[in-house]
């Protein structure tokens, strides 16, 4: 049954967050854009506030409403906090009788509670627990991450020009991944309880019920939102696009956008299923020693098909069709669904503005424009 | 077992890039115990016709005395490793190589035929050949201290030739370009920096140079859409590193363009 958190009560939440132990981590406005950050007051939020996004550009502007968040998404959200940028995995140290002592070095810190987290975002996350976690090698790093995050998802109200999560069906309302998700409506939140963990909240802050009319409004925003789309992904993102893209690998298509597309990796980066990653092995200054990391990679990258001495896709066609097929096609072979889930930040932070619907509608030969 | 000898040479530069080694701090105390540093002026032993297993070359050749020195290093080092953008490309004072250089001397100096030059400055690896290469202007301790420990390990080094973009997403910085339309040259820059001036809010201006598989063609075409003529586009290619040949050619195609 729904709750009702007003606007007032977002300290307590944070209040009782903390006292559980968790560090809080909100939407905050750093250097133009809509970022994750520490959160101890309800006033960091990023009020009135929403972004415009197109193709390569995101801008925030001031909105009609002087909502929390009325506001699509910024670079990153759940990604970074799970499946982290670099990160150790092992040390390697030469004892006192010269022999080298290998160490894993899990992961260390207070758990995280995540406001803010979009319907888009728990998608990408359930898609990367399939891939993390799912299957004979389990992830431990991710693992760990993952029990020690909590999520307060929100549901969206506003779509920017880049979501189309409408046609992925992974959004605008989340509906499942979260402990708690909420829809701003005036001056608070309905608030739906998604595990124990979010209930045990819930009743710690002595919340109302939601009356209906609070739900009828909630409901109205969310459709609001998903109204909002003017995109959509071809076949709906579905297995279809599989075949049509193994169909088209010498679509003329492949070699147009390779003469735009910079292969400089953002889109993969801020992609919230892209998993690729390299390690790296860094030495101590004495010498004694090594830290084995990993961190991000991506397919626009000459390592990551750097084979025996040869670079397997050396030109930005190939790495172009690698991540399209992989991500809207293979991955269905691999992880039984589509790896894109319609956030558009491969859209919206493409230094050139490369839209990947635009591309899957110029193959399918259908349209990328929701009606 | 005998130490590495290490020789630190300097040709046409500004020196900065040696500086890496002395910003190790004590961690050079501890290397300075595992090799043998037989060269190294800017910190006191000079021996520049030592024999050596790894010679560091900082600079451009531009002068004839330089043109030879070069070829007797090759000849006394095992394994010789170019840093920083005037060993790797030329360096800034590349930029004369797109001029008339004995004009300039004229109209610089009184006594210009007092003056030994060549009319070019070029990369080291235009005349002898390199074993590795630092990019960077100037580079830093940590790529310095990479290459050191791996020679130390007897292993090649390596390094990333990915675009600074990489790096600045895993750091965690909001585009530049994206959220405020700068001129950044990240997507067609070589990483290593770990995004410094975009970590600032500024645009990278590319002084790493080139990355590998660079579209300077596209990234022209949209810098133009951001509101840059072709001459202020010609500008951030041909500067720092307007000798490496990705950059040269773009900012030269930029020049020759004929105006609408």
């Amino acid at each position: 049954m729904p709750y009702f958190l007003a606007y007032e009560q977002i300290n307590e939440l944070l209040a009782a967050l903390s006292a559980l132990g968790y560090r809080c981590l909100g939407p905050q406005v750093r250097e133009g854009a809509i970022i994750f950050d520490d959160l101890k007051d309800a006033d960091q939020l990023p009020w009135g506030l929403r972004d415009a996004q197109k193709p390569g550009y995101y801008r925030l502007e001031k909105s009609e409403e002087t909502e929390a968040f009325a506001w699509a998404n910024g670079p990153q959200a759940i990604k970074p906090l799970l499946f982290k940028p670099k990160e150790s995995l092992w040390r390697v140290q030469k004892n006192a009788e010269g022999k080298y002592l290998f160490q894993e070095t899990l992961p260390e810190h207070q758990p995280i509670a995540l406001i803010g987290a979009r319907a888009c975002d728990l998608a990408a996350m359930q898609v990367q627990d399939k891939t993390l976690l799912t299957g004979q090698y389990t992830d431990a790093h991710y693992a760990w991450h993952r029990q020690h995050l909590l999520i307060v998802a929100v549901n969206c109200s506003y779509s920017s020009q880049n979501c189309f999560c409408v046609s992925t069906q992974t959004g605008p309302k989340a509906t499942s991944g979260y402990d708690l998700a909420l829809t701003e409506i005036e001056d608070g939140f309905v608030v739906e309880i998604g595990s124990e963990k979010g209930e045990a909240l819930i009743h710690a802050l002595a919340c109302e019920s939601a009356t209906k009319k609070a739900l009828e409004k909630a409901a109205l925003r969310t459709q609001h939102a998903a109204n909002m789309q003017s995109k959509r992904m071809p076949k709906n993102n579905s297995r279809a696009l599989r075949d049509i893209l193994m169909n088209n690998l010498n679509h003329p298509r492949w070699e147009e956008v390779a003469e735009r597309c910079l292969s400089c990796g953002n889109c993969t980066s801020v992609c919230p299923t892209c998993f690729c990653h390299h390690q790296t092995e860094t030495p101590t200054a004495q010498n004694d020693g090594s830290v084995h990391a990993r961190e991000w990679d991506s397919c626009f990258t000459q390592g990551h098909s750097y084979i025996h001495g040869q670079v397997i896709r050396d030109t930005t066609e190939k790495r172009y069709k690698q991540w399209l097929t992989h991500k809207l096609g293979t991955w269905w072979d691999q992880f039984d669904t589509s790896g894109c889930v319609g956030c558009g930040r491969c859209i919206t932070w493409c230094p050139v503005g490369i839209d990947l619907t635009e591309e899957m509608a110029a193959i399918s030969g259908e349209s990328n424009e929701k009606k | 077992m005998e130490k590495p000898r290490i020789a630190i040479h300097k040709f046409t530069s500004c020196d900065g890039c040696q500086l890496a080694f002395l910003h190790l701090g004590e961690d050079l105390l501890d290397l300075a115990e595992k090799v043998d540093i037989v060269h190294f002026v800017e910190m006191g032993p000079i021996n520049p016709l030592a024999k050596v297993d790894v010679a560091y070359i900082e600079g451009s050749i531009s002068t004839p005395e330089e043109k030879e020195r070069i070829q007797h290093i090759r000849t006394n080092s095992r394994y010789v490793i170019t840093i920083g953008a005037c060993a790797t490309a030329g360096g800034i004072q590349a930029l004369r190589n797109l001029g008339n250089t004995q004009e300039w001397m004229k109209a610089i100096y009184a006594t210009p035929d007092t003056i030994s030059t060549l009319n070019t400055s070029t990369a080291i690896s235009d005349h002898i050949k390199v074993d590795f290469e630092i990019y960077g202007c100037p580079v830093n301790t940590q790529q310095i201290l990479a290459s050191l420990l791996s020679v130390l390990n007897k292993v090649n080094p390596t390094a990333s030739k990915d675009k600074v973009c990489l790096e600045c997403k895993r750091l965690g910085y909001t585009c530049v370009m994206v959220t405020k339309g700068e001129p950044c040259m990240g997507p067609v820059t070589h990483t290593g920096c770990g995004a410094l001036c975009p970590s600032v809010g500024r645009a990278c201006y590319a002084c790493y140079g080139p990355a590998e598989n660079t579209n300077t063609a596209s990234f022209t075409q949209w810098l133009s859409s951001l509101g840059l003529s072709d001459a202020e586009i010609a500008r951030r290619f041909l500067f720092i590193q307007n000798n490496a040949p990705a950059f040269k050619e773009a900012g030269l195609k930029l020049r020759t363009k004929k105006k609408p």
